[in-house]
């Protein structure tokens, strides 16, 4: 019987593509899950601790552990965040013995929300209907922290009436990168539009990733130059019939 | 000639195909050597390389001692250089000493990273570099463009170009037709020369070796045809024994060019023997320090000198791929040129380096020795970080962050500002915002407006 989880939707869905959060709640209570929503919960930190600020990425790490205490599993609808929390959290608290417990302690709890399908909800069809072609980018902390390579694909076979088709650069960086993307805005819109290109080439009416910031860049890319193809959150994908 | 600015490389397109192309063969030919299961115990040897190195370092006193012992063993000798002057010093005073005045040189990043030719040349010693690529680039007048292709940006028509300008020889576009000129060029200087000077890829402590692997001849014809070589190496390409080599020579060429095994490997161990046919009359390992003791005693970092410059990191590096070698402060371009650049010439220098990366970690995916290249960004980063821009940001970051109700305040103005808009995408905002991050966001590509509702929103309104 599924029991009860507790989403962390991250701040950029919160107030950018809440979509793709509402999206997951729909799918984890198709499959029967009881969703809470704590509302304390704001950001993973990862802006601060990949900037090297330390002091900052801890201050609202703890801020996480405090909201999420006591949840049995914590569903995230990003690989990058999810990363956050179960690798690096231990990193910027790496001495503090006492902090280190509660981190640990968290880690196997969190889930990245594709993958909390698979492992622990145990399905990989959801019941969902999508007719349209679609190519998957695989976002890199999904794919190198995570190792989430056919987690999300697997899930994308069974969706009816979708058409999966590879990208010859899925593995390929998007170009984001957090800071990365304003800091030095050329290089990582010239990533951008080689993903893009690499994209069009598949002829998909969509480009389908678990990562809302990837997502971003590159439909800011595909919209600066004229271009259709949607992007979407897997989650979204999976709630559609 | 003259280099390409990282702009000017952003918005070259031939430019940009030649680096795409070239550096995207060099993936290719890895993954093929790789892939498929054709090397099944692949991890195995990256998870023994990276031991190895590791171990090597912790101990490296000890087997620098050994090498020294054995190479002086052989009958050569070790000269220990502090930095690159001391280098030159020693080369300059040994070809003063046996009245030679021209030096062939094959390839060696070592010698690039203490500018030795032009130390040489400044004394009026002739310094040919006889690998082509470093032909090519030395003529140019370049820094290499790659740590193992070293003009991989040029095509053979700026070869044929820069052929013409420098040789006074016809155009000519035919890659073998350029290969047999420098060839004949280059087989002269090697008849002539008096010393040979190479890099090292490897140094083996048992046995007092010095290893070079390489396709095209040049290195043996280096070691070989003049009577003095020196191997130039830095003190961190250490292995312990012979017996360890076999991981790494699977390791570098397939990571290199896809290559089970370059087309030579030599092991240099001391001048010609008296029953020996050939070989060099002396024989002599200049090893060098230039920052690399004060890297060892950095633990946490000490891993950047595990590296056995393959450059498979930029091959894969999608920021290298865009920007090229010359958009990087030092003869070390790419993911790993990245992170040991501020340790050997100061963070101070070029402090938005560490920055200049997505953090997508395919370097630490390919890396052959395991360097987790990423991790060492992020250590740089945070060491710069007291002298950052982004000091004001993050403490507002952590502040909203840490206080829902500020953020939620925080968000609900802010981007109510911007104006919500369901599912549409913007190409300007108003001011402030215009003049914030969002400036640079917009340069290049359109952002998402604001929804009409947050998550948060959506929640609350449906528990109603």
């Amino acid at each position: 019987m599924p029991g009860r989880v507790s989403i962390f939707v991250t701040c950029i869905l919160d107030q950018l593509f809440p979509k793709a959060g509402v999206a997951m709640v729909a799918v984890l209570e198709r499959l029967g899950y009881d969703v809470e929503f704590r509302k304390e919960q704001t950001c993973c930190g990862q802006p601060a601790f990949n900037s090297g600020f330390h002091d900052e990425a801890r201050a609202v790490a703890r801020h996480f552990l405090d909201v999420f205490d006591g949840a049995e599993h914590i569903v995230v609808p990003s690989g990058s965040c999810t990363s956050m929390i179960s690798h690096h959290f231990a990193d910027i608290f790496a001495g503090d013995t006492k902090m280190l417990q509660r981190v640990h302690a968290i880690e196997p709890r969190v889930h990245e929300f594709s993958t909390f399908l698979l492992n622990v909800a145990q399905t990989d069809d959801v019941g969902a209907r999508f007719p349209q072609r679609v190519t998957y980018h695989d976002s890199c902390h999904a794919l190198r922290e995570l190792g989430m390579k056919d987690v999300p694909r697997r899930l994308l076979r069974k969706v009816k009436d979708l058409e999966l088709i590879e990208m010859d650069t899925a593995e390929e960086c998007c170009g984001f990168g957090g800071t990365f993307s304003v800091k030095f805005a050329q290089i990582s819109s010239g990533m951008a539009n080689t993903k893009v290109d690499s994209i069009l080439k598949t002829g998909a009416s969509h480009v389908v990733s678990v990562d809302s910031s990837c997502l971003m860049q590159l439909r800011g890319t595909l919209s600066r130059s004229g271009h259709k193809v949607e992007t979407i959150h897997l989650a979204e994908v999976l709630a559609a019939r | 000639m003259r280099e390409n600015t990282r702009q000017e490389t952003l918005d070259d397109p031939k430019l940009q195909l030649a680096l795409y192309t070239a550096t995207g063969r060099l993936m290719d030919h890895r993954k093929k050597a790789i892939g498929g299961g054709k090397v099944p115990e692949y991890q195995d040897l990256r998870t023994r390389a990276a031991a190895v190195k590791r171990h090597t370092l912790d101990y490296l006193d000890v087997y620098l001692t050994q090498f020294e012992a054995a190479v002086q063993a052989n009958g050569g000798k070790v000269i220990w250089a502090r930095d690159g002057a001391e280098a030159a010093d020693f080369i300059l005073s040994l070809a003063k000493e046996k009245g030679e005045s021209l030096i062939v040189k094959s390839k060696s990043m070592t010698s690039e990273e203490i500018h030795l030719n032009d130390r040489l040349i400044k004394h009026e010693l002739e310094t040919v570099e006889t690998d082509l690529g470093e032909y090519i680039i030395q003529l140019a007048g370049l820094r290499p463009y790659h740590i193992v292709a070293p003009a991989l940006q040029m095509t053979r028509y700026d070869v044929s170009t820069l052929f013409e300008e420098k040789l006074g020889i016809a155009k000519d576009d035919v890659i073998e037709n350029q290969t047999m000129t420098a060839r004949r060029v280059l087989r002269e200087k090697f008849l002539a020369a008096g010393i040979g000077i190479t890099g090292a890829n490897f140094l083996v402590a048992d046995s007092g070796a010095v290893v070079i692997v390489e396709n095209e001849g040049n290195a043996r014809l280096s070691s070989s045809a003049p009577k003095i070589q020196i191997a130039i190496a830095g003190i961190e390409k250490m292995i312990p024994r012979v017996r360890d080599l076999g991981v790494f020579l699977a390791l570098l060429g397939r990571s290199a060019t896809g290559q089970a095994l370059t087309s030579y490997t030599s092991i240099l161990s001391g001048p010609r023997r008296k029953d020996e046919r050939d070989g060099p009359e002396e024989f002599y390992v200049v090893l060098l320090d230039a920052g690399r003791t004060k890297l060892l005693a950095d633990k946490e970092k000490r891993e950047s000198l595990q590296c056995i410059r393959c450059g498979a990191c930029l091959n894969y590096c999608p920021v290298y791929r865009k920007v090229g070698g010359h958009s990087y402060p030092w003869v070390y371009s790419g993911p790993i040129g990245k992170i040991i650049t501020p340790q050997f010439q100061g963070k101070e220098k070029d402090p938005w380096l560490p920055f200049m990366s997505s953090l997508c970690g395919v370097c630490a995916e390919v890396c052959p020795v395991k360097i987790d290249i990423p991790k060492i960004l992020l250590a740089l980063r945070r060491e710069s970080q007291k002298s950052s821009d982004d000091a004001g940001a993050m403490k507002w970051f952590a502040r909203l962050m840490t206080r829902p109700w500020l953020y939620r305040l925080a968000a609900s103005f802010g981007l109510g500002w911007l104006g919500r808009k369901d599912g549409v995408w913007v190409r300007e905002v108003k001011w402030p915002a215009s003049s914030g991050p969002l400036k640079d966001w917009l340069a290049v590509r359109d952002f998402p407006a604001p929804p009409e509702q947050s998550f948060r929103d959506w929640w609350e309104k449906r528990r109603k």
